[in-house]
């Protein structure tokens, strides 16, 4: 794996976040029937750090949320080597009537959203459900899916990596291009 | 890691313990999934499930049809009684009839032993075995330690006896080898009638006296008298062998702490088991059969994974 170039550092996810807590306050509101679900595995890191954010800006401790695997909702079952391997599945609560904003760290071809589309509706009929997402790669799109709530838009192509790293995970909080040595 | 060493699951015994931790892993998400409001997931939606039954069935079939269903494969179920097996096919014809029809697993039980393991030597599909005489009943003892595991935290350490007619029970041996593996100490109890000669090789010793079989455990397995096997008498009559094996609560009552009580079904009530026990809180027979659906479906969605496009 070569980096290629920083995206964004600990500093700009940080503004970054804060800036899509604002856009998701103009929207939302107080939160009342709003529910903030991250996409297992890689989107639960942005939605706690989104949540943690929003609570504080609304100073709240009162905010519905929950976090997604879609594991068995992917299209690609037979198309790997190894199998999916599934996530923890938390989603103690009812989506019936909800506005939804699905979270996940990277928007690439769109077929993970479309798969948590198909698990959120497990859960009971949305009233809307929004997309958002740290990094969206918007040419390199599969499907019709387009984010409401975008952190940084990156064109690359489609054999660049963009990898978002976590401090819970990685030590250190940033956002890579990469390409794999091969 | 993340995937299972073997194509098929033909019993316990060919199983790596890092097999047994990936099915339960699997296990414990399908297990919400099917106690969510919507139950079923979209994963083998292209995959057809042949459901062949040479033997009797009730739950172990209605178990693997609906993981099969919850998954979304399309499923066709086939019963010897009213088949062609009736007029003389072999098994390999009529699985081979099958197969034409495209299908990428098999689920069968079978009365002969080794059954499973004759057909996954010469068809090209993932079989599962649902039973195969006196042999094995992987899913059963899956779900058996799946159901421990949710009640005490682990199966290591644990002390299971299992009691009844182990000679008859492919539960009790594909138990052992399940148990065993994740480093449980398991022991039988039961007439030495009903004991195969071969267990002392596995490890596991023999009770014969049963108070003594259930204050030594932390959880008894109890196995039902399959008569329908028996072609000589092992015990002079059903009575006596109640009177003698028969788990009451008089019998619980008198034990020096308390125990779990499970049952792979069929019970006998009043055999095997009586009433009380059967439905007394000491009882995990019912989570029994909802982790066997859970159970299946984490089997059948690995094995999936391993058919190519």
């Amino acid at each position: 794996m070569i980096v290629e170039r920083q995206i964004l550092n600990q500093k700009d996810i940080q503004i970054t976040i804060e800036r899509l807590c604002y856009e998701l306050i103009e929207h939302h509101g107080n939160f009342k029937s709003t529910v903030i679900v991250g996409v297992q595995p890689r989107g639960k890191f942005l939605s706690d750090r989104i949540i943690v954010k929003l609570k504080q800006l609304l100073n709240t401790t009162n905010l519905e949320s929950g976090s997604l695997d879609i594991s068995f909702y992917r299209d690609d079952l037979r198309r790997r080597e190894e199998p999916i391997v599934p996530e923890i599945m938390d989603m103690n609560l009812s989506l019936e009537g909800k506005n939804v904003i699905l979270i996940d760290d990277v928007l690439f071809t769109g077929r993970s959203i479309r798969s948590a589309i198909d698990a959120l509706m497990a859960f009971g009929r949305p009233k809307s459900v929004e997309l958002l997402a740290l990094i969206d790669r918007r040419f390199s799109r599969d499907l019709p899916i387009q984010p409401n709530y975008v952190g940084r838009t990156v064109d690359a192509i489609d054999s660049d990596r963009v990898l978002v790293e976590w401090k819970e995970e990685n030590g250190k909080d940033r956002v890579l291009m990469v390409k794999s040595e091969s | 890691m993340s995937n299972l060493s073997v194509d098929h699951l033909l019993g316990i015994k060919y199983l790596k313990k890092s097999d047994i931790d990936l099915i339960f892993k699997t296990t414990d998400n399908f297990k919400k999934i099917i106690n969510q409001p919507i139950k079923k997931v979209p994963s083998l939606r292209d995959i057809t499930i042949a459901n062949l039954f040479f033997e009797n069935s009730t739950r172990t079939k209605l178990s693997f049809e609906l993981a099969e269903k919850r998954l979304s494969a399309d499923v066709i179920n086939f019963a010897s009684a009213s088949s062609s097996v009736a007029k003389g096919e072999t098994l390999l014809d009529t699985v081979n009839n099958i197969l034409a029809m495209k299908v990428d697993i098999v689920v069968m039980r079978h009365p002969n032993p080794g059954a499973s393991v004759f057909l996954s030597r010469n068809i090209d599909a993932k079989i599962v075995n649902a039973g195969d005489g006196t042999h094995e009943h992987p899913t059963q003892a899956l779900l058996d330690a799946y159901s421990i595991i949710e009640k005490y935290g682990e199966v290591a350490g644990k002390k299971i006896v299992i009691v009844g007619d182990i000679l008859h029970s492919r539960v009790a041996l594909s138990n052992i080898y399940c148990l065993q593996k994740l480093g449980a100490e398991v022991k039988v109890c039961g007439p030495s009638s009903l004991i195969p000669k071969h267990l002392s090789a596995l490890g596991v010793t023999h009770f014969s006296d049963l108070k003594e079989a259930l204050n030594w455990c932390d959880v008894a397995n109890v196995l039902r008298i399959q008569l329908e096997r028996q072609d000589v008498n092992y015990f002079p009559s059903l009575r006596e062998y109640a009177m003698v094996y028969g788990i009451n609560k008089e019998v619980l009552d008198g034990l020096e702490k308390e125990i779990t009580i499970m049952h792979p079904g069929p019970i006998n009530r009043g055999v095997e088991l009586s009433s009380d026990v059967a439905d007394s809180k000491h009882s995990i027979i019912l989570n029994q059969v909802e982790n066997g659906v859970a159970i299946r479906m984490a089997v059948l969605y690995l094995l999936a994974g391993k058919i190519k496009n």
